[in-house]
C-alpha cells in the first residue's frame, strides 16, 4: 500500500512538473535564443542586454518608442485630452511628475529620471521586462526601471531564456499599481498569475491558460484595449483573423454579438456589456483592492515623532504616515454607469467646483439615449486629494525622494514643502494654500471573469432594489413601476375583493335570517 | 321545472379550462416579474410566463377559428334586453332568494351582464394585454420595425400592468359570480361537464317554491 501511495505521489509530480515546463517554455518559437553568440556573454547592466538584441531585432526599439508604454503620453482623439501617466492625475500617488526615478521603475525603459522630458535612447527600452521567461526580471525601486543588482548578475540566463509575454510579464506592472499588489485596478492583482477556472475562465491555468496578449494583442508592438480609450460597446463583431483589425480587446471580437443560447439574454447585449454579468465582483481573487485613500490624514505620527503603519486584523494596512488612510474590499460590488468609452480626465490646469465634491479625477460619459453605451461595471476609488483652495487645480504631490530630500513627503511627512516641490518642479501655479478634495475615479472592470454559473442571474438587476437601482435613463422590468398605478390596482383589486366577501356574507346572513333553507 | 340541455361543446369546454390554467399561471408568474412576490425567480418566471403566453396565442388561434366558423361569436352581441332585471337581481333580489331572472340556452348561453363582461376581456383587456406583452417581448426589433422613434417601455409596461390588475379584477367576480348557482358548485359542473340544468323556458318561478 505505501508503495502504490509513493508511486502516485511520484506520478502526480512528474504531471505537475510536465505542467508547469508546458507553462513556462514556448516550444513554438523556431528560433533558441541560448544558441545566440550574441546573448553569450556577460551583459552589466539592462541596456547592454537591449543592444545585444537590437543586433537582429533592429526595428524593435523604434516600434517601443511609439507605445503608450514608452511615452507616458496618450492624445484621446474623442476628447481631445492629453492623457497618458505624463498628463492624468489619480486617486493614489496623484502625479509622477516629480516623483520620477520612483514611479518610472514601472517605464519599460531605463534611466528616465525626470518626467518633464521625453524619455530617450533605443538602448534604453527594456526588452526583459516583458519578455523575461524565468520570472526572474526585477526591477529596482527608485531607480527609474534598471533591474536589480540581484538580477543584474543573472543577465545572461535571463537574455537567453526571453520569450512571449505572459501573465507574470504584465503584471510585474500592472498587478501593483498603486503601490501595492491589487490595490489600484480592483480586476488586476496577482492571483490572475496562476488563475483557477473560477477566478478567470479564460486565464485559468490549468485551461486556456490565456496570457494577456491573446486578447490585448497587437501589431508592432501596439498593444490593443487601452482603458484610456474603451471600446465600450464593439460594433465590428468577430475579427476573423488575416481579414479584420486584428483588435481582441474585446468580448465581441471571439464571442460576437449573440454569445449565449437563450433569446432573451442575447437581446442584452446591445446595452449591457458583457462584463456586467460576468464580472459579478472585483477582487475576486482574495486579495484585496483598495477602495478608499485618504490623504489629509496623512502625516500623523505616534508621540515619539516616527511614522505609523497601523493595520487592520486581516494584515491590510489602513493607516500609515506616509500615506494617509486607506479601505479595502475583496470581492467587491461594482457600481454601475452607462458608458460610450470615453472619459474625460480632470487635469492639473483644470478648475476644481470645491463646492460640489466629489470631485471626478475621471468622468466616464453614456446615456441610455446613445446607441453607443452600454452598461458597464466599474470600481469606484473615492478619498481625498490635496488641492489649491485659492486656485482651485488638483495639485503635483512630491511624494517619494532620496534620503537627504525632506521636500519628499515620505521623507518629511510635510505637506507645504511637498506640495510646494512638487507644483514648482511641474511649473504648475500654486498659491501655496491647500486643502483636500473628495474625489472619485472610475475603473471599469474587464478582467477576472467569472464562469457562467457564477454570472449575474437576471434578479440581481430585475428587483426593486437590485444592482442597478441607480442606472437611470430607462425603463427596467422589475424594477421600474408606477407608485399611482400600483395604488389604483390594487386598491381596485381591493374594493373588488371586499365587494365579493361582502355580497357573499350579506346573502348567508339575510337568507338565513328569512329561514330561506339552502344558501348557496 | 328544470330539462338537463347541453350549454358547452367540448372544444369551449376544453378552451375555458386550459385558458383559465394559462391565465392564472401567467397571472402568477406576471406578478413575481412584477416583483410582488418571490417564488421560482425572476428568470423562471419570465420562462414561464412567455411559454405560457405562446401556448394562449396558440389556444386563441383555435378558439377564433372556431367562434367565426360556428357563429358563436355572437353570443358576445351585447344586449340592453333584461340587463337591468339581472343587475337588479345581483344587486337585490338575490338576497331575497329570488331564481335567476334570465333564462339560458343553448343559443343564448350568456346574460347581459356576461355578455357584456365577456365582450370587456376580449375586446379591451386581451388586446390590451396581448400587444403590449408582444411588444414587450419583442422590444428589441422596435429599431427594426419602426417602433423604437416613438414608443416608449415604460407605456408599454405600465398598460400591460393595468391590463393584468383589470384582468385579476375580472377574475375574482367571474370565480364569485360562478359560484351563485342554485347550489355553488351548478354552474362551475357545467362548465366541466357540459351539461346544466335550467329552468324550462317561460316559467316564472321563484326560489323554493
Amino acid at each position: 500500500m505505501p508503495r502504490v501511495l509513493a508511486f502516485l505521489i511520484l506520478a502526480c509530480c512528474m504531471i505537475l512538473a510536465a505542467a508547469s515546463a508546458s507553462a513556462t517554455n514556448d516550444f513554438s518559437s523556431t528560433a533558441d535564443h541560448a544558441k545566440f553568440k550574441e546573448l553569450q556573454k556577460v551583459f552589466a547592466s539592462g541596456p547592454e542586454v537591449t543592444k545585444a538584441c537590437l543586433s537582429c531585432h533592429t526595428e524593435a526599439s523604434k516600434q517601443l518608442h511609439k507605445t503608450t508604454h514608452w511615452t507616458w503620453e496618450f492624445e484621446n482623439p474623442r476628447t481631445g485630452q492629453k492623457l497618458g501617466k505624463r498628463h492624468i492625475m489619480n486617486s493614489f500617488c496623484g502625479s509622477p511628475l516629480s516623483n520620477g526615478p520612483w514611479c518610472t521603475t514601472c517605464h519599460i525603459g531605463y534611466g528616465w529620471e525626470d518626467l518633464r522630458k521625453d524619455p530617450v535612447g533605443e538602448e534604453n527600452v527594456d526588452c526583459l521586462v516583458c519578455h523575461d521567461t524565468t520570472r526572474r526580471y526585477r526591477k529596482q525601486e527608485g531607480a527609474a526601471g534598471h533591474p536589480t543588482r540581484d538580477t543584474v548578475a543573472q543577465l545572461t540566463e535571463i537574455a537567453q531564456k526571453v520569450g512571449k509575454t505572459n501573465r507574470h510579464n504584465c503584471g510585474s506592472c500592472h498587478f501593483h499599481g498603486g503601490g501595492v499588489n491589487g490595490a489600484k485596478h480592483g480586476d488586476l492583482d496577482n492571483s490572475l498569475i496562476s488563475p483557477t477556472f473560477y477566478l478567470d475562465v479564460h486565464m485559468d491555468e490549468m485551461g486556456l491558460n490565456f496570457p494577456c496578449a491573446r486578447c490585448h494583442m497587437g501589431r508592432s508592438h501596439q498593444v490593443q484595449g487601452s482603458r484610456y480609450a474603451t471600446m465600450a460597446r464593439d460594433r465590428h463583431g468577430i475579427d476573423v483573423p488575416g481579414r479584420d483589425d486584428g483588435s481582441r480587446a474585446s468580448c465581441e471580437s471571439c464571442h460576437g454579438w449573440m454569445p449565449h443560447g437563450k433569446t432573451k439574454l442575447n437581446d442584452h447585449v446591445d446595452r449591457i456589456a458583457c462584463q456586467t454579468c460576468h464580472i459579478p465582483a472585483y477582487a475576486r481573487g482574495n486579495i484585496a483592492t483598495k477602495m478608499w485613500w485618504d490623504w489629509s490624514d496623512a502625516g500623523r505620527t505616534d508621540e515619539s515623532g516616527e511614522a505609523l503603519s497601523i493595520e487592520d486584523p486581516r494584515g491590510y494596512e489602513v493607516y500609515s504616515s506616509k500615506k494617509g488612510s486607506f479601505e479595502f474590499v475583496r470581492n467587491g460590488r461594482p457600481e454601475y454607469r452607462w458608458f460610450n468609452g470615453k472619459v474625460r480626465y480632470t487635469l492639473l490646469a483644470d478648475k476644481l467646483d470645491d463646492a460640489k465634491q466629489p470631485i471626478p479625477m475621471n468622468a466616464v460619459e453614456g446615456s441610455a439615449d446613445d446607441p453607443d453605451s452600454r452598461i458597464w461595471p466599474f470600481k469606484v476609488m473615492r478619498g481625498r486629494q490635496p488641492y489649491d483652495t485659492v486656485f482651485k487645480t488638483l495639485l503635483v504631490n512630491h511624494i517619494a525622494g532620496s534620503e537627504e530630500d525632506k521636500t519628499a513627503f515620505w521623507r518629511g511627512l510635510d505637506f507645504d514643502k511637498s506640495l510646494k516641490a512638487g507644483t514648482d518642479f511641474a511649473g504648475q501655479p500654486y498659491s501655496g494654500e491647500y486643502g483636500f478634495v473628495e474625489t472619485t475615479m472610475m475603473w471599469p472592470i474587464t478582467h477576472m471573469v467569472a464562469p457562467a454559473e457564477d454570472a449575474l442571474t437576471c434578479d440581481a438587476c430585475h428587483s426593486r432594489q437590485g444592482r442597478m437601482a441607480d442606472v437611470g435613463g430607462f425603463h427596467m422590468p422589475g424594477r421600474d413601476f408606477s407608485p399611482v398605478l400600483e395604488f389604483i390596482g390594487f386598491l381596485l383589486v381591493a374594493v373588488v375583493m371586499t365587494g365579493v366577501i361582502g355580497h357573499a356574507v350579506a346573502r348567508f346572513v339575510i337568507l338565513k335570517g328569512k329561514g330561506g333553507g339552502d344558501v348557496p | 321545472m328544470y330539462r338537463n340541455i347541453q350549454l358547452y361543446t367540448r372544444f369551449e369546454r376544453l378552451w375555458h379550462w386550459s385558458q383559465a390554467g394559462l391565465i392564472i399561471s401567467m397571472g402568477v408568474s406576471g406578478l413575481e416579474i412584477h416583483q410582488v412576490y418571490h417564488l421560482v425567480g425572476f428568470e423562471a418566471a419570465v420562462d414561464y410566463h412567455t411559454t405560457a403566453a405562446w401556448a394562449l396565442i396558440g389556444l386563441w388561434a383555435f378558439a377564433i377559428f372556431w367562434h367565426v366558423t360556428t357563429g358563436q361569436w355572437k353570443q358576445y352581441v351585447p344586449t340592453r334586453q333584461k340587463l337591468r332585471t339581472v343587475a337588479q337581481f345581483y344587486v337585490i333580489d338575490i338576497f331575497h332568494g329570488k331564481a335567476h331572472p334570465y333564462e339560458r340556452s343553448a343559443r343564448s348561453k350568456l346574460n347581459p351582464l356576461q355578455r357584456l363582461a365577456y365582450l370587456a376581456f376580449k375586446l379591451v383587456m386581451a388586446p390590451m394585454l396581448w400587444i403590449s406583452g408582444l411588444l414587450y417581448m419583442f422590444y428589441n426589433q422596435w429599431p427594426e420595425w419602426g417602433l423604437a422613434s416613438f414608443l416608449d417601455l415604460s407605456v408599454v409596461a405600465l398598460t400591460h400592468v393595468t391590463g393584468a390588475l383589470l384582468l385579476i379584477t375580472f377574475l375574482i367576480i367571474h370565480v364569485y359570480m360562478a359560484t351563485l348557482g342554485r347550489t355553488p358548485l351548478q354552474h362551475i359542473k357545467a362548465m366541466i361537464t357540459g351539461y346544466e340544468e335550467v329552468e324550462a323556458p317561460n316559467r316564472q318561478r321563484t326560489r323554493g317554491e
